[in-house]
């Protein structure tokens, strides 16, 4: 690569003795862990980008007893596949990060929900688990983490899904407010975080906040594992500093046509070649939870946001009213204009639809389907009627 | 069926017999039979004592909890934009020229199941599908072929 930085603090040192870093920062206070995490500036991995020591900070401020600390392994963003890269390299950094923020926020009992994708890791999470629960307990640290099996909703990645899943229930978003930290799993407040974040906050005790700091922007603190696929000559899993421009990205990725990057996912943002240059990866630009899907100029972006919009109607819970018709609809709208029996202004409709899902769904999924609707249509309008 | 009656039971002595315990015996059927019939669900019902609604509720909302029968081997392609980019429709055709059924078909013989699914996680080396819930990706029409032989032959 000529232009970006290759990290190497996810995958790589690992220390020789077993959960040598954890045993370490358990000896440390809840205050001094929780302040240690503020302090890095780190923002969650998953794509939302909810500042973690504030979240953990919150949930150690509620005085319920009974907490939980919860990782989110429900990988299904289109494009995104470094929680199964991690699990499956480093899971013992996963588990520690866990136990780091039972420790902080006073929780005997965590749970990882894993995609049912994934449930051919399971006998080897298993194993893992079971040396992890001997470390805690000769650390003298009273916790728990269960395995919670998805089954194959993408809707179950929100969080408030993920905790009814876990529960046992159709995996139906909760309205917000109270948000997870007031009352979370089981109606107790509740800690969830990207499975990336919890290996995140392992690291930024073995380094320290300072120099976890050294990495990254003053908004996108640290490094990030992207996820890159699509029309690329390498293909994989890569752990770059945030806030570099997508045209330094593309230059070190791209196949040297590429036409236009979907950042995030099928819930990020398309970027088409002409603003490459101005577009900057991280929290104060476009923020991704690492999915990177390069697509070159023999590809048809209407085939792609069809592939989006298609994807969202399955995956929409059917909840609420907007997310439901709205991307049948949507999809819908694009087939009729593609064949010419809706004319080409019928796009300006189902960007005001976009727009008003956006504002009026009750989750994450409906309100992000306006972010690769919009930025496909705009930028590729030819594409969608010709 | 005594013997969905005996797993039901068996699964509700493993994860216990509240709420919580609805996902993983649902996915204990699915394991071991791919498919969770009308019957399963009332015993699920009865040995959870709640109603079948709410079992069938919870596992009509899941794509993986199928309430179709679908054969011995479930298969999955990736139809994801990544996978489709390269090569996921030869994939399929491939599987429907050697099973002879179309996607959302199951075969004569009860075996084969096939269908499309969202993103499995492995599109850096895509086309991907699951047969079941084992992963294969980077496939070619060979290396397909090769696969779905072998599970003929077992």
């Amino acid at each position: 690569m000529k232009n970006l930085k290759r990290v190497d603090i996810i995958f790589g040192a690992y220390t020789q003795e077993k959960y040598k870093v954890l045993g370490e920062t358990l000896k440390k206070s809840s205050d001094q862990i929780i302040s240690e995490v503020t302090d890095s500036g780190l923002k969650g991995r998953g794509g939302a980008g909810f500042p973690t020591g504030l979240k953990w900070k919150y949930t150690a401020n509620e005085a319920d007893p009974i907490k939980y600390v919860v990782c989110n392994a429900d990988e299904g963003e289109p494009g995104t596949f470094k929680d199964r890269e991690i699990l499956t390299r480093v899971p013992r950094k996963v588990f520690s990060g866990m136990a780091i923020c039972a420790k902080a926020i006073g929780a005997k009992k965590g749970y990882l929900y894993l995609r049912g994708e994934y449930v051919y890791m399971l006998p080897d999470l298993m194993a893992e688990l079971e040396l992890f629960h001997k470390c805690v307990k000769e650390n003298n640290l009273d916790f728990e983490i269960k395995i919670s099996m998805g089954s194959g909703a993408y809707i179950c990645g929100e969080e408030s899904a993920l905790f009814e899943s876990i529960e046992g229930k159709r995996g139906e978003p909760r309205n917000k407010p109270p948000y997870p930290t007031v009352s979370g799993l089981f109606g107790k407040p509740t800690v969830i975080n990207n499975v990336e974040t919890f290996v995140n906050t392992l690291m930024i005790m073995r380094l320290g906040a300072d120099e976890f700091k050294t990495l990254g922007t003053s908004d996108s603190r640290g490094s990030k594992l992207f996820s890159v696929s699509g029309d690329t000559p390498v293909a994989g899993i890569f752990e770059l500093e945030l806030g570099m421009s997508l045209e330094d990205f593309v230059e070190d990725f791209g196949d040297g046509d590429t036409k236009a990057v979907q950042v995030g996912g099928a819930s990020g943002f398309c970027v088409p070649r002409k603003k490459f240059k101005d577009t900057i990866i991280g929290f104060e630009g476009v923020p991704t939870g690492g999915s990177m899907m390069l697509f070159n100029s023999s590809r048809s972006m209407y085939n792609v946001l069809k592939n989006y919009v298609e994807f969202f109607e399955e995956e929409s819970c059917g909840q609420c009213t907007p997310c439901r018709v709205g991307c049948q609809q949507l999809k819908l709208g694009i087939e009729a204009v593609k064949k010419g029996e809706k004319s080409a202004t019928y796009l300006d409709t189902l960007q005001k639809l976009a727009d008003t899902m956006k504002v009026s769904a009750k989750c994450g999924l409906g309100q992000s389907v306006a972010n690769s609707f919009s930025s496909i249509v705009d930028n590729f309008k030819e594409e969608m009627i010709y | 069926m005594p013997e969905i009656k005996e797993l039901v039971k068996q699964l509700a002595d493993k994860h216990g017999r509240n709420r919580e315990s609805l996902l993983p015996i649902l996915q204990g059927i699915i394991t071991e039979e791919q498919s969770i019939s009308d019957v399963a669900m009332s015993e699920v019902a009865e040995e959870l004592n709640m109603s079948a609604a709410l079992v069938y509720g919870t596992a009509t909302f899941y794509s993986f909890l199928d309430t179709e029968p679908r054969g011995t081997y479930v298969i999955r392609i990736c139809k994801t934009i990544t996978c489709d980019m390269k090569g996921k429709k030869q994939m399929i055709q491939t599987i429907e020229d050697l099973l002879k059924i179309k996607v959302g078909e199951t075969t004569k013989d009860n075996k084969f199941t096939l269908l499309e699914t969202n993103c499995l996680g492995w599109c850096h080396k895509g086309p991907a599908m699951l047969i079941n819930s084992t992963p294969y990706d980077s496939l070619d029409v060979n290396k397909i072929t090769e696969i779905i032989m072998e599970y003929i032959r077992k």
